[in-house]
């Protein structure tokens, strides 16, 4: 028991709590700029499989990682496209189109791997760890924490750049006006539509991106529903986050370093906790950070609510 | 979700009864109309896919078709899978209808489970129907306090029911693991599973030789009672009110966060209750895995029924037949049964585009 007060422990610990992260910053990222454009989507789920299973079978037939990924996250547009579709053009509840996508997520990719991949059981290539120069030079927590796949690297690009789109370019000016205030861009000449299309279509090919790291960077075989609620807990993401895509950033570590500690703990034999209240630590604390956060003045005024012109 | 049904225009024939009846069948096929065409459109889908992957999709639903009414056994094993999806759906509509997105079903069924697994192998000695009735208001209490909790933490904290009932699913998941492989798992067992419960306490059964229980009479005799509480009190009126304007049903004085809380809760009992009639009516024991989806799958029950519950005992039957049939397919042709997720995830697609595309058409031009 005394290691876990160790600084390795805790080094191991930091590493793959970013790792574990990052499948939740691509999504939570993603949903920010969904939702600060007025349009909820709890399908994120379902298009996180959808990358995964997209990603991975992309690079089980052609060997190439980055098609597979660009593949993944072409796929999450697609489902972007499809919620879109339902959520803004019919205006049809936004809740229910998510849900429904959950369910053809999971029922798609099951379906496909069923009938295609289930027999090769093979995995793929991951992506290789690359030593960050210096840093993972540092005592202890070089290793764990600065020899990692470039894509938890990307994660600060994604959180940095989704920031600079929503707070430092008139595009992103206008999408938080369209989540805030969509009459008055509508009156202002643009389409609400579009910019709401727009916003789900980079938000979903995040969750995409998301749903392939966890093929193609993290396990190396696609699993009928391996996010296992990691879409669902970004939604928690993003309402801690306040809707901020650096918060996302550093709340998605938060949940990580549970997903962490419970794996950490599970193997420590010292420790007599039943398996399943650390398996449940994760989802607990989603319930405990919502709580936290009584202040909701952050949110979107128009969020989940469909644009109707009068 | 709101469906506020505007009255025909009257006029002097329409006192007449043939004229009524005609107006009563159109309004039902008006009602009925778009889950049919959602129903074929899905099943549509379902079909092209099949094709594309390289299957005979017509033969295919021909054997579910016959598989699933070849005789009274097939056809009662059916009604068994359609027992918890309509309880859970009746359930659902009752949330539905407040706006409250309970997506926690499964975990109510597994919360009502757990609870009617635990009071099934304790309290030996009751007379058989004493401990049947324990069991299964067991298992709805259970359902209603887990659902009670995401009901509360939105009451008090705001916090989006929709994020903690999928976090309570995943709770009960492991809560019912750690049962089975602990304080409830059988003495010397080799599996994780509960003791089974004594032939005594089981539900008894409505059709010989079959497994079909009592379930199915008690479904559809709540989708009545809750249909009459929907329609025909003031609690359900409220509850309905809340559901469509919660500012509009505060001002008229109605207490939203007691409609909430009902509604959750309503909602939660039916799922417990489910899992309580799983135990005794089906498997007469707990297992790790003992939902493969029903709370999910009425989701999209509930839905395609409007949230109306009578409706609901059709599309809970509606998918019980998929379900049966998808088993047939997987057994009969290697058809993955997960096509049946896709099937539900374009019912229900197909359902809220005709609700939103009827909305439109019904607002005035400009």
């Amino acid at each position: 028991m005394d290691h876990i007060l160790t600084l390795g422990f805790l080094a191991t610990t930091l590493g793959a709590t970013w790792r574990l992260a990052t499948p939740i910053i691509f999504a939570s990222v993603g949903e920010v700029i969904s939702e600060r454009a007025g349009v909820l989507n709890i399908g994120l789920e379902g298009t996180m499989l959808i990358g995964a299973f997209t990603g991975f079978a992309t690079v089980y037939a052609t060997g190439n990682l980055p098609l597979g990924f660009l593949a993944a996250g072409a796929a999450g547009a697609l489902a972007g496209l499809l919620f879109a579709f339902f959520a803004i053009t019919i205006k049809a509840n936004q809740i229910i189109v998510g849900a429904a996508l959950n369910l053809l997520g999971l029922g798609l990719t099951s379906f496909l791997f069923r009938t295609y991949l289930v027999q090769t059981g093979q995995g793929v290539q991951i992506v290789p760890a690359m030593d960050v120069p210096l840093l993972s030079q540092i005592p202890y927590f070089g290793t764990p924490l600065f020899r990692q796949n470039v894509v938890v690297y990307s994660t600060i690009l994604v959180a940095l750049g989704a920031y600079f789109l929503l707070f430092r370019t008139s595009f992103g000016l206008t999408l938080r006006a369209v989540g805030e205030h969509p009459k008055a861009v509508d009156v202002g000449g643009r389409s609400v539509a579009l910019y709401r299309y727009a916003a789900v279509l980079i938000g979903c090919s995040l969750a995409g991106l998301g749903g392939a790291y966890l093929t193609l960077a993290h396990a190396n075989q696609f699993v009928e529903g391996m996010t296992s609620g990691r879409g669902f807990i970004a939604l928690a993401v993003v309402v801690f986050a306040r809707w901020s895509p650096i918060g996302a950033f550093f709340v998605s570590l938060l949940f990580g370093m549970f997903y962490a500690l419970q794996l950490q703990l599970q193997a420590e034999p010292s420790i007599h906790i039943p398996y399943q209240v650390l398996q449940a630590m994760p989802y607990l604390a989603t319930i405990v950070a919502l709580l936290l956060v009584r202040n909701r003045t952050d949110t979107p005024a128009t969020l989940g609510v469909p644009y109707r012109k009068v | 979700m709101a469906d506020i049904n505007i009255p025909p225009p009257t006029n002097a024939t329409s006192i007449l009864a043939g004229a009524s009846l005609r107006a009563g069948l159109s309004r039902l096929a008006k009602a009925t109309a778009p889950p049919v065409v959602a129903v074929l459109l899905a099943l549509l889908a379902g079909a092209v896919l099949l094709a594309v992957t390289g299957f005979y999709a017509f033969d295919i639903f021909t054997v579910m078709v016959n598989g699933v009414f070849q005789d009274v056994g097939s056809i009662a094993e059916m009604l068994l899978r359609a027992t918890p999806l309509i309880l859970i759906g009746i359930g659902l509509c009752v949330a539905f209808r407040c706006s409250i997105w309970n997506i926690g079903a499964e975990g109510q069924f597994y919360a009502g489970s757990c609870a009617a697994t635990f009071c099934g192998v304790q309290f030996a000695g009751l007379p058989s129907w004493a401990h049947i009735l324990l069991i299964l208001v067991a298992g709805a209490a259970a359902g209603a306090l887990w659902a009670a909790i995401a009901g509360l933490l939105k009451v008090l904290f705001n916090a989006s029911e929709i994020v903690t009932t999928i976090m309570l699913n995943y709770i009960a998941i492991f809560m019912t693991s750690y049962l089975v492989t602990g304080p409830l798992m059988e003495s010397g067992a080799a599996y994780p599973q509960s003791a089974k419960l004594l032939r005594e306490v089981w539900l008894p059964r409505v059709v010989p030789s079959t497994r079909l229980h009592i379930g199915i009479l008690i479904a559809v005799a709540l989708a009545m009672i809750i249909y009459v509480f929907l329609f025909r009190s003031s609690a359900g009126y409220a509850v309905r009110i809340v559901g469509i304007n919660s500012h509009a049903a505060r001002y008229a004085g109605i207490s939203v966060r007691r409609s909430i809380l009902l509604a959750i809760s309503i909602s939660g009992s039916m799922a417990g209750l489910a899992g309580a009639m799983q135990i005794a009516g089906v498997t007469h024991r707990l297992y790790q895995d003992i939902s493969p989806g029903y709370g999910f799958e009425a989701i999209a029950v509930a839905l395609l029924a409007n949230n109306n519950p009578v409706g609901a005992i059709f599309s809970g039957i509606l998918f019980a037949v998929l379900d049966s049939g998808s088993e047939l397919m997987q057994i009969n042709a290697q058809v993955p049964q997960v096509l049946v997720f896709i099937i539900q995830g374009m019912v229900i697609l197909s359902v809220v585009g005709f609700a939103a595309l009827k909305f439109q058409s019904a607002r005035p031009q400009e």
